[in-house]
C-alpha cells in the first residue's frame, strides 16, 4: 500500500444538473474507484453542478437513486478536496447552507472531523485548474 | 440463478449477488454462505451489519480499504486490519461480505 508511485494531479470537473443526464453520478462512481489508486484527487463543482451538492435532494418522484448521501463518503475515500465555484452559487439564490456540509476525519489528528468543502471564486478557480496535471470534465 | 430460501424465490445476478436489497433477510446471508461451505459466526455478523449500515446511510457498499480503515475505527484496530477480514471472508471482504449483505458490488471491484 505504502509503494511509491508517480502521483498526479487529477481535477474532475462537474458541471451538470444531478438528474436528467447520467454525468453526475458517472463522475462520482469513477471518482470512488480512482481514489484507490492514491492520486492527488480534486472535485470541482461549478455551473448546474453545484446542485450535485445540495441538501435534502428527494428522487421518489423521478425513480432514480437518490445518490446524493454518496458524497458523504468522499471523506472516507480520502478526498479531501472539493471546491465550489462561488458566482456559480450566487447566479442560482444558494449559499452553503443550501449545500451538504461535506468533512473527513483526520486519522493523524485523533479522527478530527475537518471541512472538506471549499467555496472559491471564479480566479481562485481557474488557478487551481491550472495547477492540475489532468482534468477530466462532466 | 434465483436463491431458495424458506420455500422463497430470490433473484440474484450471474455472479449471486442479490437482485433487490429490500428482499433481503438474515436467512439469505445464512443460505448464501452455506452454498459457499462457510458458516457465519458472530465475527462475520459485525461485518455484515456494519456494510448495511454503511449503505443505508451512503447508498454505497465501501471499498476494501475504506471498509478496512472503518471497521478498525468502530470495532479496534486488531479486526480493521486485511488479514482478520480476509480470515472471515477468503473471497475477499468486501465481495464476499457484501454480498451476503444482499448489497450490489463495490463499486471499483474488479
Amino acid at each position: 500500500m505504502e509503494e511509491e508511485g508517480i502521483v498526479k494531479k487529477f481535477c474532475y470537473m462537474n458541471r451538470k444538473a444531478p438528474y436528467g443526464t447520467i454525468y453526475a453520478l458517472e463522475s462520482l462512481e469513477v471518482v470512488l474507484i480512482a481514489a484507490a489508486f492514491d492520486q492527488d484527487i480534486s472535485l470541482v463543482f461549478a455551473d448546474d453542478g453545484v446542485y450535485q451538492l445540495t441538501k435534502n435532494q428527494d428522487t421518489d418522484g423521478i425513480g432514480m437513486k437518490n445518490f446524493s448521501k454518496t458524497y458523504s463518503a468522499l471523506g472516507d475515500y480520502d478526498i479531501k478536496k472539493i471546491y465550489v465555484e462561488k458566482e456559480s452559487l450566487e447566479e442560482r439564490g444558494l449559499t452553503t447552507d443550501d449545500l451538504q456540509a461535506l468533512k473527513y476525519e483526520d486519522e493523524d489528528d485523533d479522527w478530527a472531523e475537518k471541512d472538506s468543502l471549499f467555496v472559491v471564486g471564479r480566479d481562485e478557480l481557474s488557478k487551481i485548474i491550472n495547477e492540475q496535471d489532468v482534468v477530466l470534465s462532466f | 440463478m434465483p436463491l431458495e430460501v424458506n420455500g422463497q424465490s430470490y433473484e440474484t445476478d450471474e455472479e449471486g449477488y442479490l437482485a433487490d436489497l429490500n428482499q433481503w433477510q438474515p436467512d439469505l446471508a445464512e443460505a448464501m454462505a452455506t452454498a459457499d461451505g462457510a458458516e457465519l459466526s458472530e465475527n462475520h455478523w459485525e461485518v455484515i451489519n456494519f456494510l448495511r449500515e454503511y449503505y443505508e446511510e451512503y447508498q454505497i457498499a465501501p471499498a476494501v480499504r475504506v471498509l478496512t480503515k472503518a471497521i478498525g475505527k468502530k470495532l479496534g484496530k486488531d479486526k480493521g486490519n486485511s488479514k482478520y477480514l480476509y480470515e472471515l471472508f477468503p473471497y475477499g471482504p468486501a465481495k464476499q461480505a457484501c454480498k451476503y449483505a444482499g448489497l450490489p458490488k463495490p463499486t471499483g471491484c474488479v
